[in-house]
């Protein structure tokens, strides 16, 4: 049984449809990465998998349960299991690093603040991050927030993790320092995860297998080597990042230039 | 032709927006009052609201309030002199304080302060995704972040207005005692003996109603920011007007029904 399912799922955002029909399966363990040009829905399809948005038609299950039917206590377990690192970081402006990762623990658990504090420590450890409880979100670096995203993300110890854009808007070291990160946490933690992303070297880097979302469809999935070696002319232009070909086809010049 | 089909399409456009603004209003507060009595109670975030909301407003409202109590007596003895009536100078001061301008003056600051800084940061939030997040870290948005503004608002705001009405009657105290001749022990009864429990009690009644315009206007708008920065600002804008007219629309009603139901 797949960890998470995505069956038949459209959604529609002001008569633009974002996801149509889309199909996608993520066994337990496996480092998925969905790929596809920026507004293709690659963020839509995880807030569909935490809820955050409901489809209008499809069904989408975590476990074998369909999130759509989870109701209070049921809700709040399917978010203790999966963790989301936001692309902008989403800390909380107005607590410390500190209180941002012991987050889910101060408002949903017993648990006695030495102990919050040992969890919060270890977290921020495993993403590398010392001593910097007591910083405000605004004192830190881009990817240091990245980083105290992911601790914040990992620190109920979730089954599944889900980045959104983790490498986006960080120099090309921390992002290959994010990279490893992923990769290690996965070895580390045994995790489910979905990477959307849409930069290539992070995605062979860090994927099991690969997906690529264009037009609200999943339109090829394999290897990171069958994606690279694909011939499917879609996967092939996004993959170069060549201006022509399929997916730029229709549009004018100009957007071909701008776009991607 | 063409003009009046896009006049009939602005007009029907406000009508839309203006039942899509009700709607979201009321949801909003149906969502709040269910989210009051549930747990976690977050008492430390009421009282950090209410310090925000009620502590560091006194000065702003201290300042207008006794500025406002001095023009008010001002003016009313402009009046008065002509009929050789400064001695109701005290009663009509107490009065129009106590019914009127400290409830409305006072929302209206706490409107313009409080209510657009939930605004701005709310829609902060939400465009930087911190809402979203709540979410997925187990806790209700409207719990978390309505709550707390909403009784810090309705609970402060009579407070402040107590505040308000005290410190707008000293300003006129200390004009009619130092300028108009009153003697004090005159202006003091004079207060006290127009001043019926009606007059203070229906001035606070309409406070209540006011910090629930500006709590769940200020939060709506904030929660409902679509597109950035931009759109943050203009959420804003949106917040305070909105506030502003819905609480003199408020006012006049409470003012009506006060009158003729409740001599």
């Amino acid at each position: 049984m797949p960890m998470i399912e995505l069956i038949d799922v459209s959604k529609n955002f002001n008569g633009r449809q974002i996801l149509d029909h889309m199909n996608l399966n993520v066994d337990e363990g496996e480092t998925k990465v969905i790929i596809g040009r920026s507004g293709v829905g690659k963020s839509v399809t995880l807030k569909h998998i935490v809820r955050l948005l409901e489809p209008d038609q499809g069904i989408v299950k975590v476990e074998g349960k369909n999130v759509l039917t989870l109701t209070g206590k049921d809700l709040n377990e399917l978010h203790m299991n999966i963790g989301l690192v936001f692309q902008g970081g989403a800390l909380f402006d107005s607590l410390t690093v500190g209180e941002n990762v012991g987050f889910m623990f101060r408002e949903h658990s017993s648990l006695k603040a030495s102990e919050i504090e040992g969890r919060v420590k270890e977290s921020l450890a495993l993403v590398g991050l010392y001593n910097i409880e007591n910083y405000m979100p605004s004192d830190l670096s881009g990817g240091m927030k990245k980083r105290v995203a992911l601790a914040r993300a990992i620190c109920t110890r979730p089954k599944i993790i889900l980045y959104d854009e983790p490498t986006t808007g960080v120099d090309p070291i921390t992002a290959d320092a994010i990279n490893l990160l992923i990769d290690e946490l996965h070895d580390k933690l045994k995790v489910t995860s979905i990477v959307v992303t849409h930069d290539m070297r992070s995605a062979y880097k860090v994927a099991d297998r690969i997906a690529m979302l264009y037009e609200g469809r999943i339109i090829a999935e394999g290897t990171p080597d069958e994606i690279r070696y694909s011939h499917n002319a879609y996967v092939h232009q996004f993959i170069t990042g060549a201006a022509n070909g399929p997916i730029t086809e229709g549009q004018s010049s100009i957007l071909k230039n701008t776009e991607g | 032709m063409i003009f009046k089909r896009n006049f009939y399409i602005a007009i029907g456009a406000k009508i839309v927006n203006f039942i899509h603004f009700f709607g979201g209003l009321f949801s909003l507060a149906v969502q709040t009052f269910i989210q009051i009595p549930a747990k976690p109670y977050g008492a430390k975030r009421i009282f950090e609201q209410a310090k925000k909301i009620g502590v560091d407003s006194l000065p702003i409202v201290s300042l207008v309030s006794f500025f406002l109590g001095l023009i008010l007596a001002l003016q009313t003895a402009y009046i008065m002199q002509k009929m050789s009536s400064e001695i109701y100078i005290a009663s009509i001061v107490a009065a129009s304080l106590t019914r009127e301008l400290g409830p409305v003056i006072t929302a209206l600051i706490v409107a313009g302060r409080c209510g657009a800084g939930i605004t701005a940061e709310l829609g902060t939030m939400t465009v930087t995704e911190q809402v979203d997040a709540l979410v997925t870290l187990g806790s209700n948005p409207i719990k978390y972040l309505v709550v707390p503004r909403y009784l810090a608002v309705t609970f402060m705001l009579p407070i402040l207005t107590i505040f308000a009405n005290a410190i707008g009657i000293y300003g006129g105290y200390l004009l009619c005692v130092n300028r108009l001749s009153i003697r004090s022990n005159t202006y003091i009864s004079m207060t006290f003996q127009s001043l019926v429990y009606k007059d203070v009690f229906t001035g606070l009644i309409k406070t209540f109603f006011f910090g629930m315009i500006i709590a769940l206007v200020a939060c709506y708008e904030g929660l409902a920011v679509r597109g950035g920065a931009e759109g943050v600002g203009k959420a804003t804008t949106k917040s305070v007007v909105s506030t502003f007219i819905l609480i003199i629309i408020a006012d006049c009603f409470f003012t009506a029904l006060f009158y003729f139901f409740w001599v």
